[in-house]
């Protein structure tokens, strides 16, 4: 296993396809809160499947002001099939040429097998990396660490106070 | 090693004696194979414990995967409201290849339950939030597919998955007398 950046790290920079004709930058997000998630491939088993999973876990992670990308080494076209059949709402993004090149950057590539890890990374607002988890390549990590990472951060607007309020009162 | 976070209450759905043991909490998806799979080995389980094991189920639904699963769920949740939650639970499970919200309706019929009153509490999401609830709570409890267990309180992880369940409580059984 490769050590992936830690805490305290700036999140490197990087421009990748979202769709097979849109490229996505991180600066666009700049001021959000940021979930990457790396994964090996695309189509893997339905039922425990980590993209699907967090698929029904974004209004969680939009409640805490969090944006959620997924990457792998899988290309546009192989990701827009993928978020088709598992109807995700959320962007996959194609770290295919120079391939892997984001993942290296964030120490999460597998070189012998030619797949991202399977890495979670929250980014602050400011860019830094907040809070990062490798998993054993098997094991999908579940939301759990996102959802702590994101609760131990400082509440970001408004907006969540009163979404959190509202909640309370429920 | 992932810990349920959400302690058993209850609003939750039990099964087995409240001084139990152990306990054992699963987190279910009606529309999943893999879960209906482990339902006669959960029944199996159950009958040879008795009041060794407390048994609680809740809902995770994928439903962007599994469309019916979260009427499914609300089903079970309303047959529960009129105290025949594990006899839907079962009708649903022995039910899962053929199953629709018409299907549902007839379920429940079945049961002598209103099919009005079940069309009703599915259109106005009546039972929505607690499975939802349920979701969320498996979620915080680190739960990242179905089925998954919780043995007294720690997740069930094994390559063979529910077929080492049994053996599981029972070392959580001996591991309770000593």
């Amino acid at each position: 296993m490769t050590d992936i950046l830690t805490k305290g790290t700036r999140a490197p920079g990087f421009t990748l396809h979202v769709t097979p004709d849109q490229t996505l930058s991180l600066d666009e997000l700049a001021g959000r809160r940021v979930i990457l998630a790396f994964y090996p491939a695309d189509w893997s088993p339905v039922c425990g499947d980590q993209m699907s999973l967090y698929n029904h876990v974004l209004p969680e992670f939009h409640r805490h002001g969090a944006e959620l990308l997924g990457i792998s080494v899988d290309g546009a076209w192989c990701h827009q099939a993928f978020a088709r059949d598992r109807k995700l709402h959320f962007a996959l993004l194609a770290d295919f040429e120079p391939k892997g090149a984001v993942a290296r950057s964030y120490g999460a590539y597998r070189t012998a097998e030619g797949v991202a890890e399977r890495a979670l990374f929250v980014i602050d607002e400011k860019g830094m990396i907040a809070w990062s988890y490798c998993s054993p390549i098997a094991v999908n990590p579940g939301a759990d660490g996102i959802l702590d990472a994101l609760e131990a951060l400082p509440s970001l607007e408004k907006k969540d106070g009163e979404a959190q309020g509202s909640r309370n009162a429920a | 090693m992932a810990k349920l976070r959400v302690p058993v209450t209850p609003r939750d759905h039990i099964l087995g004696d409240d001084n139990a043991p152990v306990t054992v909490v699963e987190y279910g998806d009606y529309e999943c194979p893999h879960c209906a799979a482990a339902q006669p080995i959960v029944a199996d389980i159950l009958l040879r414990l008795g009041d060794r094991l407390r048994f609680v189920y809740r809902h995770f639904p994928m439903v962007e995967v599994h469309p019916v699963a979260g009427p499914a769920a609300e089903a079970a949740e309303f047959a529960g409201s009129r105290g025949l939650f594990w006899q839907m639970h079962q009708s649903i499970f022995v039910n899962q290849p053929r199953l629709s919200v018409p299907l549902l309706i007839a379920l429940a019929a079945n049961l002598k339950l209103s099919p009005v009153d079940l069309r009703d509490a599915l259109a106005s999401g009546a039972f929505a939030e607690k499975v939802r609830g349920d979701f969320i709570s498996g979620v915080r409890s680190g739960v990242n597919g179905t089925p998954s267990f919780f043995v007294n309180g720690i997740r069930h992880d094994s390559p063979y998955g529910v077929a080492t369940l049994a053996s599981a409580i029972d070392q959580a059984i001996l591991a309770a007398a000593a």
